[in-house]
């Protein structure tokens, strides 16, 4: 199989409140192309899934969000992508903000070697967001209370992050990125360390979270996409196949490849 | 790179989707036998013929439960997507109706049992036959549009159950005048009216089996639709 010629994305890529938007967005490894010309909506409060076989490029479309391939020096991105009508590609915009205001939540949970107090501080503190020890330890605790660790872990905040379990540090990275007030939250296959229970939890936030932000998932787990996202977003070899409500998806897609790929027909 | 859509990378979860629709049609043709002598046996008044529509119910039933289970297994192994949640979704769904067309069949033998003494002079002979013949034909043809995946074929169908509830409207209506001219025909006219009635509902059931060959073909449900509606969404693409 290859690339479709002039091919159209499937389904309803636009809506109504978009937070991001991507257009007409190719990615270059090199001389390599990873991104074929990918316009995508993604609205405010909702979470999307981005699903497709290993390889067809979910993890460098969501790191086009937050500029994160700008750390690739090979990498190079082509098109717009905007945060509330802004390109985030444009000159004058400083990626350090950006990614505070569009976080990132990887596969493997990477708490810093520090304490879990720490872990959270860490970004309210380069970011300037706290004018005081009370203001910090309020952050804190607030973080932690909306990744819904604090209970867990509140009587030992000054011991390492690293001591925690794996679904508890994955939590730890999820209350470290909301510590920044983010408006955006991308995650790339938060889960896939993670054991059933701790999974549950993480997918229970993602639900909780969705209330106060966007959120951008990619995940290998189709059922997962079925439990926690609104859309669903199918990429193949780099092009946006189709984008569809996630129930609809996972019932009638429209297109051949996707429902060849939710039914296990290939991956 | 070569791919074959029509497989699974799972060779077993193949064969399970195969086999329940398997199973389904071979229920179908056992349901479509217990209804075709069922009305044989009203028809001819032969007691023997409705013992034995009687006794498979039993079977019919076992079936029913059978095919449910092997359902319930593919969604808790394989938690099924699109087509293949569709197809799951479908028997599961066709193999009740096919349980109370069972049913319907055995009512109408029990009450064949009930009718048999007077069976030389039967009212509604006629009636009785017509759609008997034409409900057995739409079981077949909503199983036939299933395994073919063919909208149309199943549409045919829910045309014809329109068709069966005007032979029934007329039936009773022939039933009612019946009654009327001769008072002592009242119990037996209640008995085939209860017959009539069991005919009319196969092919309500027989219209629910069509209908989940279109939710099957094109996903979208549409139980409740009128004959229009219905063609409607078959027709789009
Ligand atoms: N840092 C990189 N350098 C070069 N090629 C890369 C890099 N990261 C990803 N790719 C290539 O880009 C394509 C998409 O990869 P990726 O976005 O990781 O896919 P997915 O997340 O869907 O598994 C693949 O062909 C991969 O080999
Ligand atoms: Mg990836």
């Amino acid at each position: 199989m290859s690339i479709i010629e002039n091919h159209k994305t499937n389904g309803a890529a636009f809506c109504e409140n978009p937070k991001l938007k991507a257009r007409n967005v190719g990615v270059f490894y090199g001389e390599k192309q990873a991104i074929f010309d990918v316009s995508l909506d993604i609205g405010a409060n909702e979470v999307i899934a981005l699903i497709g076989p290993s390889g067809c490029g979910k993890s460098t479309f969501l790191r086009c969000l937050n500029r994160m391939n700008d750390t690739i020096d090979i990498c190079h991105v082509s098109g717009e992508i905007l945060l509330d009508g802004e390109n985030i590609y444009d000159t004058k915009v400083d990626v350090v903000p950006l990614r505070a205001r569009v976080g990132m939540v990887f596969q493997k949970p990477n708490p810093f070697p520090k304490s879990i107090y720490d872990n959270i501080a860490y970004g309210p503190r380069i970011h300037g967001l706290a004018h005081s020890r009370v203001d910090l330890d309020e952050i804190v605790e607030k973080s932690l209370q909306r990744a819904g660790l604090w209970n867990e872990v509140k009587d030992r905040l000054h011991s390492p992050g690293t001591g925690l379990s794996g679904g508890q540090q994955q939590r730890l990275c999820i209350a470290r990125t909301i510590a920044v007030d983010p408006e955006v939250i991308l995650m790339d296959e938060p889960c896939s360390a993670l054991d059933p229970i701790a999974t549950a939890k993480i997918e229970e936030l993602i639900d909780e979270l969705r209330e106060n932000y966007t959120i951008a998932i990619v995940t290998h787990s189709m059922q997962q996409a079925a439990r926690v996202s609104q859309r669903t977003a199918y990429f193949h070899l780099g092009q946006l196949i189709e984008v569809n409500p996630t129930d609809q998806v996972f019932t009638t897609p429209e297109h051949t490849l996707t429902e060849a790929y939710i039914t296990g027909r290939f991956g | 790179m070569e791919m074959n859509f029509n497989q699974h990378i799972s060779g077993q979860f193949n064969a399970d989707l195969e086999a329940i629709r398997n199973h389904m049609m071979g229920m179908g043709g056992l349901v479509e036998r217990q209804v075709a002598n069922a009305i044989e046996a009203i028809c001819s008044g032969d007691t023997r013929v409705a013992d034995d529509v009687i006794r498979r119910e039993d079977e019919v039933d076992k079936m029913e439960v059978t095919i449910d289970h092997e359902c319930t297994q593919i969604l808790v192994r394989r938690q099924p997507a699109a087509s293949d949640l569709r197809m799951v979704l479908a028997v599961s769904r066709v193999v009740r109706d096919l349980e109370r067309i069972g049913d319907e069949a055995s009512k109408i033998a029990i009450h064949t049992l009930e009718v048999a003494d007077n069976s030389s002079n039967q009212l509604c002979q006629q009636a009785m036959r017509y759609m008997g013949a034409e409900v057995v034909k739409m079981i077949s043809g909503a199983l036939d549009a299933f395994a073919r995946h063919d909208v149309d074929g199943a549409i045919d169908v829910v045309r014809n159950d329109k068709l069966v509830d005007q032979q029934y409207a007329s039936a009773l209506r022939e039933l009612i005048t019946y009654m009327m001219e001769d008072p002592r025909s009242i119990g037996q006219a209640i008995n085939i009216l209860w017959i009539l009635r069991a005919i009319e509902r196969i092919g309500d059931h027989a219209r629910n089996i069509s209908e989940q060959v279109i939710y099957l073909v094109k996903g979208t449900d549409v139980r409740h639709s009128s004959l229009t509606e219905i063609e409607e969404q078959a027709h789009k693409e």
